[in-house]
């Protein structure tokens, strides 16, 4: 028995390992940790303002009497119109890039580069390319809903895109030999077989996205959306503005209350995602698929 | 013989005359066996390949295919791992078209017509001569679903039911999954999911099935249910099967031919055939060293 020695790493290296544990665990830490009092800040701060009026009521100059209801709603529609626009678009750019285009020509290779630049584009340049060309410019639409879910819808693009190719390249090729073997048409393949295996992966992608597309301030600004609304949207070339807008004046403004009702807000923003982000995770669970 | 109709005309066993324009002469595979002769002339020929050779890109996969492969019956295509017979096969219903670069040179005539025609629909051709490939595919949908898709796509509406009965009945399917036509077809074994993918080649009404080593991912028991499986749908189907498992071709077929692969100047390697007859002769008496050495385990 004496022979054999088993009693590990000398000091120094037990030391170092344990050093280097360590290490990893504060980044981990820091990450948690941040988010954590963060979300416990928001969520004390708001208690007392959060309630049914934020969907109830409209803005006002009083903290006591004011809601969110412009914004919340108007978040909702913006954010369909962006699905509206961005999920055709994208799925249709994808569908074409992964099963139809010559994926090794230098023309899809520039493509599928430029796009992943684009999704990392700022939004604030985005709400650029709207003031110039949809807000004013050539369409001319001025700040209205139908320009912010434009504007929204190509800033999410690039990101709706992205996950679909993924999801469409992740539907195995033995799928559509199949398909391809027994006479169905490369149109019909895709549409009935490629694309429908791949729509947990689309989804979840759009999902995603549009929760993107909720937290983005910055280029509804730049349009010119509104800050203070205190009537519904009424169509799409209705004046209107969203709830990180709305939080933005709320934090602005100098009286407790409205820190209080920006908090609750925010705690509004955070629930949505959270609900939205819950969606995409149950949608991915629920239909992975062993092939 | 419902399917008559669809499909272009065919001699059954023994009938002795032909309608297909490319026969010399008449002679059954029994009528073979013992006699020495080179490559034998079926009832009817399907597929009529002269000098035939896919290339991806400037590589050629298999070069200088002579071969004519009988109507109603199983023909083999032997030869050691990567000698191009996979690659022969998928040129028999142009589903080398989908792979970039692939490129067919020579004659390959289906009932005398060139398949390679530019007039010729590859997607017709496919619901023709349909496949079953290595590792059972079946679709991410019901048992129903997946047979009912080939007859849906060629615009059949109606009497689904009846067409995915007998799809299901006629690849022995039938008593094991009547019950559960709506589950997903991921439940099934991977034996009853290789059924399920012949059967749904059966209900587009094809008439010739292509199978790409169709038991390589299958146990013994659902191997030799596939076997039987394939004896009994020679009674109306012509059947090529590449397998590398000599004794499924030996089992199973009526004509076999032996593919082996040639390293040429500069190293490339490139497949050709060595010898096609009928499979009890070539596994009894072949005549070629080349052929000898494979089947009896020398090689390969």
């Amino acid at each position: 028995m004496g022979t054999v020695a088993l009693d590990g790493a000398r000091p120094r290296k037990r030391f170092l390992n344990t050093g280097f544990l360590v290490v990893l665990w504060l980044c981990l830490a820091i990450g948690v940790v941040s988010l954590i009092v963060l979300l416990v800040y928001v969520f004390v701060q708001g208690a007392p303002a959060f309630g049914p009026r934020l969907w109830r009521r409209f803005p006002s100059f009083d903290p006591a009497e004011a809601g969110a209801r412009s914004a919340v709603f108007g978040t909702i529609y913006t954010v369909a119109l962006t699905a509206a626009f961005a999920v055709p678009l994208g799925v249709g750019a994808a569908v074409y890039l992964e099963e139809f285009a010559d994926r090794d020509h230098w023309w899809s290779r520039l493509i599928a580069l430029n796009i992943q630049n684009l999704a990392g584009v700022p939004s604030i340049v985005y709400g650029i390319l709207g003031l110039a060309f949809i807000a004013r410019g050539p369409l001319g639409l001025g700040p209205v809903i139908l320009t912010g879910g434009m504007i929204l819808a190509l800033l999410v693009l690039p990101m709706v895109i992205i996950a679909s190719r993924e999801a469409i390249r992740a539907v195995p090729p033995s799928i559509r030999d199949g398909a391809m073997a027994l006479g169905a048409t490369k149109w019909q393949t895709t549409w009935r077989q490629v694309l429908p295996a791949a729509v947990p992966g689309i989804a979840t992608g759009i999902i995603l996205a549009l929760s993107r597309a909720i937290g983005e301030a910055a280029p509804l600004i730049m349009i010119g959306a509104f800050v203070y609304v205190p009537f519904m949207p009424t169509g799409l070339d209705s004046k209107f503005t969203v709830l990180p807008i709305q939080i933005f004046d709320w934090v602005a403004r100098p009286q407790a209350g409205f820190s209080q009702l920006a908090a609750a807000a925010s705690m509004l923003l955070l629930l949505i995602l959270l609900g939205m982000n819950a969606i995409a995770i149950t949608l991915r669970n629920r239909y992975r698929h062993r092939w | 013989m419902t399917d008559a109709l669809t499909q272009p005309p065919r001699v059954g066993a023994g009938a002795g005359a032909t309608t297909g324009g490319s026969v010399a002469s008449v002679r059954e595979p029994d009528a073979v066996s013992g006699a020495v002769s080179s490559v034998p002339v079926p009832t009817d020929v399907v597929f009529e390949l002269r000098d035939l050779a896919v290339y991806y890109g400037d590589v050629a996969a298999v070069e200088g295919v002579d071969l004519d492969v009988p109507a109603r019956r199983i023909t083999a295509l032997i030869g050691p791992s990567g000698c191009g017979k996979s690659t022969l096969l998928r040129c028999l219903n142009r589903m080398n078209d989908l792979v970039d670069g692939a490129r067919v040179t020579g004659r390959l005539a289906y009932y005398g017509l060139d398949l390679y025609d530019p007039r010729v629909d590859p997607v017709e051709v496919r619901r023709r001569i349909g496949m079953v490939f290595q590792k059972p595919n079946p679709f991410p949908k019901s048992i129903y679903d997946n047979i009912a898709f080939g007859p849906r796509v060629n615009g059949v509406r109606r009497n689904l039911d009846d067409i995915v009965e007998k799809a299901l009945t006629d690849a022995a399917l039938w008593d094991e999954v009547k019950d559960k036509l709506r589950s997903s077809a991921f439940a099934l074994s991977g034996g009853q999911q290789q059924r399920l993918c012949i059967a749904r080649c059966l209900a587009v009404e094809p008439d010739v099935i292509l199978m790409d080593e169709p038991c390589s991912a299958l146990d013994p028991i659902a191997t030799s249910r596939i076997e039987d499986l394939m004896v009994e749908l020679r009674e109306r189907y012509t059947i090529v099967i590449v397998t590398h498992n000599m004794q499924q071709a030996a089992r199973v077929s009526d004509y076999t031919a032996f593919i082996t692969t040639d390293v040429r100047d500069g190293g490339s390697r490139v497949g050709h055939l060595v010898e096609f007859d009928a499979t009890e002769k070539l596994f009894t008496n072949p005549s070629d060293p080349r052929t000898e050495g494979y089947i009896t385990g020398r090689f390969g």
